[in-house]
């Protein structure tokens, strides 16, 4: 009877979960388009759902919500749904359509989308070799090995947003970092790319000229094609000395227009500094600026300790919240209920993690999104890009999801790991962690290198007259 | 009247008009007048093929994203045929970007909106999202033109009232009419119909991978042909503001109502 309760608990939670997902997909994704297949729709919202709820079992393990027996089942049941869309379907369908756009393919497109599937299953499974996932007493087609599979691919995902963002953050919110743009410069970038624009429209003008009346004297190609085009170009036409000049006249309006197109980028550029440098005045900013400190100490900290881990080679056992409670009732002397205590604090760290995950990645989804949607209008390639675009997102998020439950892990108290290792079986957890850390802190690093490079190149351009 | 002139250049073929003199030496052409003409449109929707369309009369092979913008040149012989023919360059401004860029691309982009005399707005016919962003497109370059003469800033909705003060010229083209199925044409042409007369301006739809669209004589070049001429009696001509005399009819689909300008 308690599992009925607690199976329709689980799926009104999933059924709102998938709402949302869907709600999000067509008010932030898809404002500004038709999309007219509701098949990637629906299966960007099942998978969300479905990772939401995983999220969701972990915080109701913390709060002992619902039977033991019932969380248990569906944990299984959860993970093996996500695991089927993740490995399966969604490949398989990002092969079909690419496979469906190609012409040339298209009266086979089942046949060869099978075929890019089983290259894909091959691949990933090659993928787990090289690293010492798993003891080998288990199967083939175990969970276990899809998993450790999916972990893996998806913790290095983590890790390079993770390293990326931690770097990234403070370089934006701090205003120490803003080049000073006044509007004396604006004007002047302005100025040079109305400037090249002129040198362009003249050219241009002249070479219109040329060819009209050129066509107005009967010559419509001036190419001369073949080899009796060229005698008769050399014979006839005395002032031939024309077409010579419209190809070098080409070549300069090509090097003015790479020109104009470098002006307008950089003047975007600086009227976006300039409009940083106005919001960290006002009182928003200086928050974000506090925050960007704040940040930048903590990621100091997460690289430093990254190292330390790599090169001691230590994993830490206990989680930082029991941790940091023993220090403080050791140091203070203040007496706790560690338990009570460290029950309330994980839960809460733990929900924090996963809102600001859940909300980074459809931030970046979204982001990337208008980026990438932003050059066509035309529907049918958007409706391609979009589709490939979501499904392999939808492939992250889900490896995403999955490898981030095995990294929360780490962030909780002995007594509520048991349900995840039991449910994810014998998986060497410390070689993931291992393998985020070397990853964040290799990423972490590549990012300070081409944040700094970027920096000292930008202001150079300016000083230029 | 003798001309100086290149012999490279001038031939017997060509009608001279005094304005044509030519230093040598000096190979720019500065002598005939111009007017600027913005070509605005989503991403996508083809202004970059339309613009080599018009200026080069031939179809662009390999088109690409345009970044910031790009000029082309057309000539165009203001009220051909008649004794007061007379050549003038017609400058393309093809604007790249979406109306939902960051305010600071906008920015960047206003720097192209100064002394406009005509505005081409360039929609996709298969892409109904295309056509309504036209009105943002058009406030956005009308607003940076009209604040000299103290209108005020609108909030970005539309306002048929702005547009029935409007001074510049208007022009809707619809692209990739080969797209469009046959039975799905009619409703179409209805509804850019309806944008066009939205905007007080003539439409034409076209196929931009079509020379034939555009062929000296069909209705399209003739549309072509009395908007560039409108542009420019605005900019040399009528210092009034005056409207032309004679506004042609447009052609309604439905029997939608006649919308006559409103001066008061």
């Amino acid at each position: 009877m308690s599992f009925l309760i607690d199976s329709s608990i689980m799926i009104t939670s999933q059924i709102l979960f998938f709402g949302f997902g869907w709600l999000f997909f067509m008010r932030q994704l898809f404002k500004d388009y038709e999309v007219r297949q509701y098949v990637v729709q629906v299966i960007f919202s099942v998978t969300f759902a479905f990772s939401c709820t995983m999220f969701e079992l972990i915080i109701f393990e913390i709060l002992k919500v619902l039977n033991s027996s019932s969380r248990y089942f569906h944990w299984k049941m959860n993970l093996c749904v996500i695991l089927l869309i993740l490995v399966f379907m969604v490949p398989f369908y990002i092969g079909y359509f690419i496979v469906s756009n190609i012409r040339l393919l298209h009266k086979q497109r089942l046949l060869f989308s099978c075929l890019l599937w089983l290259t894909f299953m091959y691949f990933f499974w090659k993928l787990g070799d090289p690293f010492p996932i798993l003891s080998p007493k288990h199967g083939i087609l175990s969970i276990e090995q899809l998993i450790s599979r999916v972990g893996v691919i998806g913790v290095t995902l983590m890790a390079l947003l993770s390293g990326f963002g931690a770097v990234n953050c403070p370089y934006t919110y701090m205003s120490y970092f803003l080049r000073n743009v006044t509007d004396a410069d604006i004007l002047a970038l302005e100025r040079r790319l109305l400037q090249t624009m002129d040198m362009i429209i003249s050219k241009k003008k002249r070479m219109a000229m040329t060819r009209r009346t050129m066509f107005q004297k009967g010559e419509v190609h001036n190419k001369p094609s073949g080899f009796w085009g060229m005698i008769k170009s050399v014979t006839t036409s005395i002032p031939g000395s024309e077409m010579p000049d419209l190809t070098l006249i080409q070549q300069e309006v090509d090097a003015l227009e790479e020109l104009s197109r470098q002006l307008f980028l950089e003047t975007a550029d600086l009227y976006a500094t300039k409009e940083r440098i106005d919001y960290s005045k006002t009182f928003k900013g200086k928050y974000f600026n506090f925050l960007g400190y704040f940040f930048s100490i903590y990621c100091l900290w997460k690289i430093f300790m990254a190292t330390i881990n790599i090169v001691f080679d230590r994993v830490g056992k206990t989680d930082p919240v029991t941790r940091g409670i023993e220090i403080t009732v050791n140091y203070l002397g203040i007496q706790f209920d560690v338990k009570f205590w460290s029950q309330h604090i994980s839960f809460i760290l733990v929900g924090i993690i996963i809102v600001t995950s859940i909300r980074g990645l459809l931030i970046t989804l979204t982001k990337f999104f208008y980026a990438i949607s932003s050059s066509k209008s035309s529907n049918v390639i958007v409706l391609l890009l979009a589709q490939i675009m979501s499904d392999s997102w939808v492939n992250l998020q889900g490896m995403y999801f999955v490898s981030s439950v095995l990294l929360i892990r780490m962030s909780m108290p002995l007594e509520y790991r048991t349900i995840i290792t039991e449910v994810l079986g014998e998986l060497q957890f410390n070689f993931y962690h291992r393998w985020f850390d070397v990853i964040f802190l290799v990423s972490a690093l590549s990012s300070i290198l081409f944040l700094y490079l970027a920096h000292k190149q930008a202001p150079e351009k300016h000083m230029a007259p | 009247m003798k001309l100086k002139v290149l012999p490279s250049i001038l031939s017997s073929g060509w009608s001279t008009t005094p304005e044509q003199a030519l230093t040598p030496g000096c190979s720019k052409m500065a002598s005939l007048d111009r007017v600027k003409v913005l070509v605005l449109g989503d991403s996508g929707v083809g202004k970059s093929s339309l613009v080599h369309l018009l200026c080069q009369n031939q179809v662009l092979g390999n088109p690409s994203w345009t970044v910031g913008c790009s000029v082309d040149v057309r000539v165009h012989d203001y009220k051909e045929g008649t004794p007061e023919e007379k050549t003038y360059y017609i400058e393309l401004w093809d604007v790249g970007g979406s109306v939902g860029s960051a305010s600071s691309v906008k920015s960047t982009r206003a720097v192209f909106y100064n002394s406009v005399n005509g505005i081409i707005l360039v929609h996709d016919l298969t892409n109904k999202k295309s056509s309504q962003n036209l009105y943002r497109w058009s406030l956005e370059a009308l607003n940076r033109d009209l604040v000299p003469t103290g209108v005020l800033v609108t909030n970005g909705d539309y306002d048929r009232e702005q547009f029935a003060d409007n001074q510049i010229p208007l022009l809707v083209i619809g692209t990739k009419l080969d797209q469009i199925h046959e039975t799905k044409r009619h409703e179409v042409l209805t509804r850019t119909a309806f944008l066009a007369e939205d905007f007080n301006a003539e439409e034409i739809n076209l196929d931009c991978t079509n020379l034939r669209c555009l062929a000296a004589g069909s209705s399209n070049a003739v549309k072509l042909s009395r908007f560039f001429d409108k542009v420019i009696e605005k900019r040399y001509f009528l210092r009034e503001g005056n409207q032309i005399p004679g506004f042609p009819d447009r052609k309604r689909f439905g029997g939608g109502t006649l919308k006559s300008l409103h001066y008061d």
